[in-house]
């Protein structure tokens, strides 16, 4: 019942708000909507409960032998919360950012808002392309409508690359489907296929893409840091805070037990991608002034350091590139935050304009700064955790000959985002206040709450992370055990 | 065997409409109880009811298949009537001429349909095809309306020629012109099984717009009035198509290895020479008429296929499909400007139209939730099935994410860009019909079941 209502709830509440007309009304129907979802997700991931409540199947096309098939398994009561939590805190943020048409943004974003916990949720591959598409339409939309100056050609482009990506990984979803045994979609019978081990060589790659568009991982990421500069901040914190961990989530429960040893075949040239794009994208950061594109570049270069993790298949590694989703959701979504309140109030993203700022809105900087340094991986933060759990299973992972030269090459990213953080913190909040930053003033009380509840979590999930261990823990070791079955 | 008769009565009753009745009213309210009838009829003799029945001597063999498909043929054409009823009298005077040739088409889609000889599938195509030679020409005064016949005419007769010879030379090598002796057995691949075979294989490609058959497409859909297009695009495609699978699956279903790649490499080129012209199209009305192509070279795929998940995701990707585009054309033919221009800032001034649109499109792209993605989903499945032919399915998917650019290029110009405010004359029985068709469309997207379960169990 559970996993119905947390797709039911947002997916309702958005059709309905299409039709309702005020803005205002628009908005807080929409708030108390996320709110409820919030609420229903904190139970499924904390409460305890009965096997089958967590789960539901329906019958939906018995001929194909798809069925409605959803269930709140450990990763995804975590991905769950973390886009229960996430929904709430945009909307408080942006409160009082004025939307043209205000009621058709906030009904598309409680789509997307459904489309993405039906993939966390689904157990039948067909349910799962199906939200897969379907968190896509709202973002396209969303980005379209109220985003920058160039979006229409961005977000086209984006749209296209994730398109593609996803009609691929539906073939491959077709034929490991005609390899079952019993003939259907469903995630158990997915687990039980053995393809030979040639087929899962070009099997891999055809699933690989569409997660790597996702991601997204060098050398397909040319979409990201346009399509997060061009659209709306809110939009923005749903692509990068919830949707990216739609490709990491389908690497770890969709790609890596089926295919494994397609997986292990090709995890070197994957982590070389991976650690490419980490320090090709921190590079680029270092260089950037517009504070968007730099926390886009930046995102890249965590999320390759995640997909690393999951290719090192050690169950610490695995275990911390879960955490790891969460964690970087919250550090991104608060960066977010920050960004939109710098721009709505002093008109401008770009860091070599702004400056002295923690001088007129100190609360604004305390906790811009905290969220930073969770950005940086600094112990005492939530991303610490995540972070030292997947470098120690990259490093000890035992299915790669270089795996030490990748973890010495990811380590290395670390002090690099260290550097343009630390360098973006001093230019926008130390130093002399510029001609923009004179008349700064402090941040509402409905930002500094929902910033401050981020940072609440983050300090809380860095000193004592059990809750989330505990939660991730059967899942890790379902996916590793089905895959230490098929180690050549 | 009900629609055959009941549509060829009905054709000469719409002829006798226009002689006794001036009112464009009474003439529209006879073809609407005409497709009406049809569909009732369809349905009945699935139940079991035959009212018209003759001694076809075996030649015509209605089964479930055959049947569904002339449902889906019959409703679509009532949703076209109703849709475009009206802007069929703006083409020409002789309004009740126009409604008799298209029931007279019906009657050579129910032919093509349940033919079970060779024989009737050439007569059944000659009539689905004379009467739209003539609707291509119905705008006498306009020189592309008649340039667009002349082309569909002559090309038209040249590969029914091509069909002739191909039913000769198959007659010359088994002996009989009934589906049943020459599919009995039809193992052996004799030069003059093949040379048949392949002329058979080209005329019909030529009739669904295959490629490399395909150059007479883009110009006759252009130069015809756009309410007959909008005829011949869906219908009359899904009918050659039902006629295609049919005479391969009835004829040559056991020596599927020997023609498989041929078909496999004309539904790339379909797929490829569709796609890609029409990304460069500047006029919507031309880049439907390569679309048509490029959803042809999808439909393509249950031939290569020719296992029972191909017959059903044909039957459906024919309803998704006429559904979307009558719907699209329903409103394409009342607007001036034709171009992508054109429907700009439609969402604002139109929302109605522009959110139906919107569905339409979304389901020929083929986007999750629509009837156009279950259809494509149940091509590639039919192919991935096969176990063969991977590079093909491949190339099919690329191909639909080419198709995005096109179709999105319409949902861009009508809610990301400002226009002026087009003239788009509707009343509300229409808004309600092009709504309900959307809902319909989303309706089959999520329960595809309640059409395919219909094959095997009507009631």
């Amino acid at each position: 019942m559970l996993p119905v209502l947390l797709i039911a709830i947002p997916l309702i509440t958005g059709v309905i708000g299409f039709f309702i007309r005020n803005d205002k009304s628009a908005r807080t129907w929409s708030l108390l909507s996320s709110l409820a979802t919030l609420v229903v997700a904190l139970l499924g991931a904390f409460g305890k409960y009965e096997v089958d409540a967590l789960h539901k199947e329906i019958e939906w096309l018995p001929s194909l032998g798809s069925s409605f098939s959803v269930t709140l398994d450990g990763m995804g009561k975590l991905l769950c919360l973390l886009t229960g939590l996430s929904f709430p805190a945009i909307f408080t943020a942006t409160w009082k950012h004025g939307y043209s048409k205000a009621y058709n943004f906030y009904a598309l974003m409680l789509l997307s808002q459904a489309g993405l916990m039906g993939v966390f949720l689904a157990y039948d591959a067909l349910l799962f392309y199906f939200f897969w598409e379907l968190a896509l339409i709202p973002a396209y939309f969303l980005c379209s409508i109220w985003g920058g100056e160039k979006r229409i050609p961005v977000t086209f482009k984006f749209f296209v690359y994730t398109f593609l990506g996803s009609l691929l990984m539906l073939i491959a979803i077709i034929y490991l489907y005609t390899k079952t045994p019993n003939q259907t979609f469903s995630l158990e019978s997915f687990y039980k296929i053995s393809i030979p081990n040639p087929d899962q060589l070009w099997l891999f790659w055809l699933m690989f893409l569409a997660f790597a568009v996702k991601m997204p991982i060098f050398p397909f990421h040319t979409w990201q840091p346009d399509t997060y500069e061009q659209s709306p901040t809110a939009t923005t914190m749903v692509l990068s805070g919830v949707m990216v961990k739609m490709g990491v989530f389908g690497l770890i429960r969709w790609l890596i037990p089926i295919l494994p040893v397609g997986s292990w075949a090709w995890g070197d040239t994957v982590s070389i991608m991976c650690v490419t794009g980490m320090i090709y994208a921190s590079l680029i950061a270092m260089r950037q002034d517009d504070l968007k594109r730099l926390i886009a570049y930046s995102s890249i270069a965590h999320v390759g350091l995640m997909c690393l993790a999951v290719f090192a298949t050690d169950k610490v590694g695995m275990q911390g590139t879960m955490i790891q989703m969460f964690n970087h959701g919250i550090n991104i979504i608060g960066l977010w935050i920050v960004v939109e309140l710098i721009e709505r109030q002093f008109g401008t993203r770009k860091m070599s304009e702004l400056g002295g700022i923690a001088q007129k809105a100190p609360v604004l900087s305390i906790l811009l700064v905290i969220v930073a340094l969770a950005n940086v991986a600094l112990p005492l933060t939530n991303a610490f955790v995540g972070e030292f759990m997947m470098f120690t299973g990259v490093f000890s992972s035992n299915v790669s000959k270089f795996n030490v030269v990748f973890a010495v090459c990811a380590l290395l990213t670390v002090i690099l985002s260290a550097v343009y953080t630390l360098n973006m913190l001093q230019k926008v909040l130390y130093g002399n206040t510029s001609a923009r930053t004179e008349n700064g003033i402090e941040i509402r009380r409905n930002e500094s709450f929902v910033l401050a509840v981020l940072v609440v979590v983050i300090l809380m999930i860095g000193v004592y992370p059990k809750p989330m261990l505990e939660l991730t823990q059967t899942t890790v070791d379902t996916i590793i055990s089905k895959m230490i079955t098929k180690h050549p | 065997m009900n629609s055959i008769v009941l549509s060829g009565i009905w054709g000469v009753i719409m002829m006798f409409t226009g002689l006794l009745s001036k009112q464009p009213v009474t003439t529209r309210a006879m073809a609407l109880l005409g497709s009406l009838g049809l569909l009732v009829v369809n349905i009945l003799e699935l139940s079991g009811y035959t009212i018209f029945s003759f001694d076809a001597r075996g030649m015509i063999t209605p089964d479930n298949f055959s049947l569904l498909f002339n449902c889906i043929a019959s409703a679509g054409t009532l949703v076209y009537f109703l849709l475009s009823g009206r802007d069929m009298e703006k083409v020409g005077k002789d309004v009740s001429e126009y409604y008799a040739l298209l029931f007279f088409v019906l009657c050579g889609v129910s032919i093509v349909s349940t033919y079970s000889t060779l024989l009737l599938l050439f007569l059944g195509i000659e009539i689905l095809s004379i009467p739209l030679y003539i609707l291509t020409g119905s705008d006498r005064l306009n020189l592309k309306s008649n340039e667009a016949a002349l082309k569909y005419f002559l090309m038209g007769a040249f590969s029914t020629g091509l069909m002739l010879m191909g039913i000769a030379l198959i007659y010359g090598a088994k002996g009989s012109f009934s589906m049943d002796v020459i599919g009995a057995n039809n193992t052996t691949l004799t030069p003059m099984m093949s040379a048949g075979l392949l002329l058979l294989l080209f005329s019909l490609a030529f009739k669904v717009s295959a490629a490399p058959f395909h150059f007479w497409t883009p110009d006759v859909y252009d130069g015809a009035p756009g309410v007959f297009t909008s005829f011949m695009a869906t219908i009359v495609k899904a009918a050659a198509f039902i006629a295609f699978i049919r005479l391969f699956k009835g004829c040559f279903l056991e020596m599927q290895a020997q023609w498989q790649l041929i078909v496999a490499i004309i539904t790339a080129a379909t797929l490829l020479i569709g796609n890609i012209t029409a990304v460069f199209q500047q006029s919507v009305k031309r880049m439907l008429a390569y679309s048509s192509i490029a959803q042809a070279g999808f439909m393509m795929f249950a031939i290569v296929a020719l296992n029972p998940m191909a017959l059903e995701g044909l039957l459906l990707y024919t309803a998704a499909y006429s559904l979307a585009t009558i719907g699209i054309f329903a409103v394409l033919i009342r607007m001036k400007d034709y171009t992508f221009e054109g429907f700009n800032g439609m969402g604002k001034h139109h929302p109605v139209l522009a959110a139906s649109i919107t569905v339409f499109t979304l389901s020929l792209a083929g986007i999750p939730a629509t009837a156009g993605f279950m259809a494509k989903f149940y091509m590639l499945f039919s192919a991935v099935s096969t176990g063969k032919l991977l590079w093909l399915v491949i190339l099919g998917v690329v191909c639909a994410a080419i198709s995005a650019y096109y179709y999105f290029r319409v949902i861009q110009a009508m809610y990301f860009k400002d226009g002026p405010k087009q003239e788009i004359e509707t009343n509300w029985r229409f808004r309600t019909v092009l709504v309900a068709s959307a809902v319909f469309i989303v309706f089959l997207g999520l329960f595809p079941g309640w059409l395919i379960d219909k094959l095997y169990l009507f009631f």
